[in-house]
C-alpha cells in the first residue's frame, strides 16, 4: 500500500488532502471488466472495406518502377493508392508546433529509406484480397549503401539518408546540427582532477508492444465528414496531422478514440488515420486498416537507440568537478519526434547534481533504422541509465558508498544548475535517504542528517567563467552525395544578432489562492 | 469460395453462421456474431487476449478453426455476468484495480473462471501459472493475481 512519509518538508505542505493516499475507481473499469469498452476495431461498419501496405523489403533503395497493374485487376481491390494520391505527400509531426522540416512521405515515392517503410496502400474487400494483391506488386529496387549506426553515419562519405538532413543529423534553429551545453570549463577541471572515468553506454530501441495493435477506422460520415475510430493515444494531435497530409480543414473529421489498449508512446505518431482517412475520401465506404502483430513488432515506431560517452573527473573525496558528455539519439530515417528527444537528452544534463563544470554535446541522427518515436521518458531514459550506471562506478573508484556519494554530489536548494536555473524543490538527498532506509542499506550518522534545504548556494551557486569556442566555418556536408540528392540549400540566413540584454525578471505574480500552484515546482514558490 | 454452415452454443444461446474455410474462431466471434469481447492481440498464440472457453476448457480463439467447434458451447466474457450482476471475478477485478488499458482484461478473465472453475481455492503458484499465457503490457499482474484470489476468497466466504 502507498505510505506518505509527511514527515519530510511537513511544513510546506497542506495536509487536507483528499484524495492522495486514496484509492479511486477508474471511470473505464466497469467497461473493462464486461469486455464493452470501445476500442476503435470494436466497430462493425456497413460495407466495411480494408486497406494494407506494401512494404520496402529495402533499408535503403532507390524506388526504379512501382507497378501496380495486376494488383488493381486482383479479386475484390476497390482502390491501390500510391504517393501522387496523398495530397501533402511530405509531413513532420512537429511542424504542427512549427519545428523541423516536412521530411516523410505518407507514401514513399521516389526512395525509400528504412525496411517497412509503406510504398502502396490496396483498398480491398477483405485482408486476405488486400494481402493477395500486394503479392502483385511489382517493385524494381535499387540498393543504396544503408547506414545504421549513429557514428558511422556522421563520418565523411556517409550515405545520406533524408535529403532534407543532408549531414545525417537534425537542424537545430535551422544553423546547429546538435544541442550544446557549456556550464564553467570541463577540461582545465578534468586536468586537475584527481581520477578520470570514461565510459560509453548504449540503448538499444525498445518496441512498446502495446496488446492492442495500431490501427483506425474511417467512414464517410452523413453530413460530408469522416467519422475515425482510432487507436491514437494524442487525438487532437492526430486530428491535425490528417488535416494537413489531406489538406483539408480539420473540422472535416470526427475522432473517436480516447479507449487504447496499451500505448506507451508508440501511438503518438499517426500511422494509420492518414491512408485510412484517404482510402474512405477515394472510395467512398467505411475503411479499416489495422497493424498486424508483425508489422507492429517490425515496422512500429520503436523507443530510439542511445549512444552516451561519459567522461567524468571526481576528486578524491568524492565531490564530481567535471562532467562531459557526447550522447547520439538514433532517430531512425525520419525525424517524428526524435528532435525532441535530444532536446530533453541535452535538458537533463548532467543529472540531479550540483558539477561546477559541465559539458553536453547531444545530436539526433538519421539512419536507415525504423523511425523512433516517443516512449515513456524518451531522451532522459537512457541518460539516467548511462548516468547512473557512471555514478555507481565513480563512487566504487573513490571507494564510497554509492548512496553516500549520490547524498554528496546531490543537488541542494540554491544550487546553480548547469543550465543557470537555481535550483529549487530539490529532494534528491530525502529520496536517497528513504530508499536507504527501506533497503536497510547502512548509510552514516552524517549523511543521514544531510538535507537538500541546507548547506546549498553559495560557492555552489557560483558560475565559473566558459572558454569561448572558435567555430570552424560552416561547410557544406561532408557526406556522399548521389545524383538522386538534392543539391544542398545555398543560402544561410546570417546568424541573428545577439540578444538584447537580459531585462529584470518581472516580479513574481501573487500567489494563486489554490494549492496547485502555490505547490508548484514551475511557480517557484513552494520554497524561498 | 464455398462457406461451411457451422453451429454451436455461444453463451449459452443457439448460433448459426457460414463460414469461409480457415476462418478462426476468432474472427468467427467478432466480425459474423458481433461478440466483440475477445480481442485480436497478435493472431500467433502469444499473449491469450482472445482467449474463450470451450466446453468449459481454456483455448486460444485466434488459433481455434471456426468449424472445429460445431455442436459445441463457447463462452466468452460477454456470458459471465448474471443477467445484470457482475461476475465474481468482474467484481474483484474492479475492487482491486486489476486493470489499466483493459485490452488483455477479458482474455485474463476466461482464464481466471477456467481456473475457479476447476479448482476453487487456488494457491498464488496456482493462478500465476493459471494466467501466465496472457500478457498484460501494462504489466499490472500483481493486483491481477490478487483479484483472483479475492474472488476464489469470496466464494469461500459463500460456501
Amino acid at each position: 500500500m502507498l505510505e506518505l512519509r509527511k514527515d519530510i518538508f511537513a511544513d510546506e505542505r497542506d495536509d487536507n488532502l483528499k484524495e492522495i493516499g486514496k484509492g479511486t475507481q477508474r471511470q473505464d473499469m466497469l467497461g473493462h471488466v464486461t469486455g464493452t469498452s470501445p476500442y476503435f476495431d470494436d466497430h462493425k461498419l456497413q460495407g466495411m472495406l480494408h486497406l494494407k501496405v506494401v512494404r520496402s523489403a529495402h533499408s535503403h533503395a532507390r524506388l526504379r518502377r512501382v507497378d501496380t497493374s495486376e494488383a488493381e485487376r486482383s479479386q475484390g481491390v476497390r482502390r491501390v493508392i500510391r504517393g501522387s494520391d496523398v495530397p501533402r505527400n511530405l509531413n513532420t509531426l512537429l511542424s504542427l508546433i512549427n519545428f523541423g522540416k516536412d521530411d516523410e512521405p505518407s507514401l514513399a515515392v521516389d526512395k525509400v529509406r528504412y525496411k517497412g517503410e509503406p510504398i502502396v496502400a490496396i483498398v480491398a474487400e477483405s485482408p486476405r484480397e488486400a494481402y493477395e494483391a500486394i503479392a502483385k506488386v511489382k517493385i524494381d529496387y535499387e540498393p543504396l549503401p544503408a547506414v545504421f549506426d549513429v557514428e558511422e553515419a556522421l563520418k565523411p562519405g556517409a550515405p545520406v539518408v533524408n535529403e532534407v538532413y543532408p549531414k545525417n543529423t537534425f537542424t537545430y534553429y535551422e544553423t546547429y546540427d546538435h544541442q550544446k551545453l557549456r556550464f564553467g570549463d570541463a577540461d582545465r577541471a578534468l586536468a586537475s582532477a584527481d581520477h578520470v572515468l570514461e565510459q560509453r553506454y548504449e540503448m538499444s530501441p525498445i518496441e512498446h508492444a502495446p496488446t492492442e495493435t495500431n490501427g483506425s477506422i474511417a467512414a464517410p460520415d452523413t453530413n460530408g465528414r469522416y467519422i475515425v475510430y482510432t487507436s491514437t493515444q494524442a487525438l487532437f494531435f492526430s486530428v491535425d496531422t490528417c488535416a494537413k497530409i489531406l489538406d483539408v480543414p480539420s473540422n472535416t473529421f470526427h475522432f473517436i478514440g480516447g479507449t487504447v489498449g496499451g500505448g506507451f508512446g508508440g501511438k503518438v505518431d499517426t500511422l494509420t488515420e492518414p491512408l485510412c482517412i484517404l482510402g474512405a475520401m477515394l472510395t467512398g465506404r467505411p475503411v479499416r486498416y489495422v497493424f498486424g502483430r508483425e508489422e507492429e513488432m517490425q515496422y512500429g515506431p520503436p523507443r530510439g537507440a542511445e549512444r552516451i560517452y561519459i567522461k567524468d573527473g571526481v576528486t578524491r573525496d568524492g565531490r564530481i568537478v567535471a562532467r562531459k558528455i557526447r550522447a547520439y539519439f538514433d532517430s531512425g530515417a525520419y525525424t517524428r519526434l526524435s528532435s525532441y528527444a535530444a532536446v530533453k537528452c541535452a535538458a537533463h544534463l548532467p543529472g540531479p547534481y550540483t558539477i561546477p563544470n559541465v559539458y553536453g554535446d547531444v545530436y539526433c541522427v538519421f539512419t536507415n533504422r525504423t523511425p523512433a518515436t516517443a516512449m515513456r521518458g524518451f531522451g532522459v531514459t537512457a541518460m539516467d541509465f548511462a548516468i547512473e550506471c557512471q555514478m555507481d562506478k565513480l563512487a566504487h573508484l573513490v571507494g564510497m558508498d554509492p548512496m553516500e556519494f549520490r547524498i554528496l554530489n546531490a543537488y541542494r536548494d540554491g544550487d546553480m544548475k548547469a543550465h543557470r536555473r537555481e535550483a529549487k524543490n530539490t529532494a534528491l538527498i530525502e529520496c536517497v535517504q528513504v530508499a536507504a532506509e527501506k533497503a536497510k542499506w547502512p548509510i552514516r550518522e552524517e549523511f543521514k542528517r544531510m538535507s537538500s534545504r541546507k548547506d546549498g548556494g553559495g560557492a555552489r551557486a557560483a558560475v565559473t567563467p566558459t572558454p569561448r569556442e572558435t567555430h570552424a566555418p560552416l561547410a557544406a556536408p561532408p557526406q556522399q552525395r548521389t545524383t538522386y540528392d538534392r543539391p544542398p540549400v545555398a543560402t544561410r540566413e546570417p546568424p541573428p544578432p545577439p540578444p538584447p540584454p537580459v531585462s529584470p525578471p518581472p516580479s513574481r505574480p501573487t500567489a494563486p489562492s489554490h494549492g496547485a500552484t502555490r505547490f508548484s515546482s514551475v511557480f517557484g514558490t513552494r520554497r524561498r | 469460395m464455398a462457406k461451411t454452415a457451422l453451429q454451436f452454443r455461444h453463451n449459452g444461446r443457439d448460433v448459426a453462421i457460414f463460414v469461409d474455410g480457415g476462418t478462426n474462431l476468432l474472427v468467427a466471434l467478432r466480425e459474423l456474431i458481433g461478440d466483440m469481447t475477445p480481442k485480436f492481440g497478435c493472431g500467433q498464440g502469444g499473449c491469450g487476449t482472445c482467449s474463450v472457453l470451450i466446453d468449459g476448457e481454456l483455448h486460444l480463439s485466434c488459433l481455434t478453426l471456426a468449424e472445429t467447434v460445431a455442436g459445441r458451447s463457447v463462452e466468452t466474457l460477454d456470458g459471465i455476468k448474471d443477467g445484470p450482476n457482475l461476475h465474481p471475478l468482474q467484481r474483484a477485478f474492479a475492487d482491486n484495480f486489476a486493470a489499466q488499458c483493459g485490452y488483455c482484461t477479458p482474455g485474463m478473465l476466461m482464464a481466471a473462471k477456467a481456473l475457479l472453475d476447476r479448482n476453487s481455492q487456488p494457491s498464488r503458484a496456482e493462478v500465476v501459472e493459471a494466467i501466465s499465457g496472457n500478457i498484460c503490457r501494462c504489466t499490472g499482474y500483481e493486483p491481477i493475481i490478487n483479484a483472483v484470489l479475492a474472488a476464489a476468497s469470496v466464494s469461500r466466504a459463500r460456501a
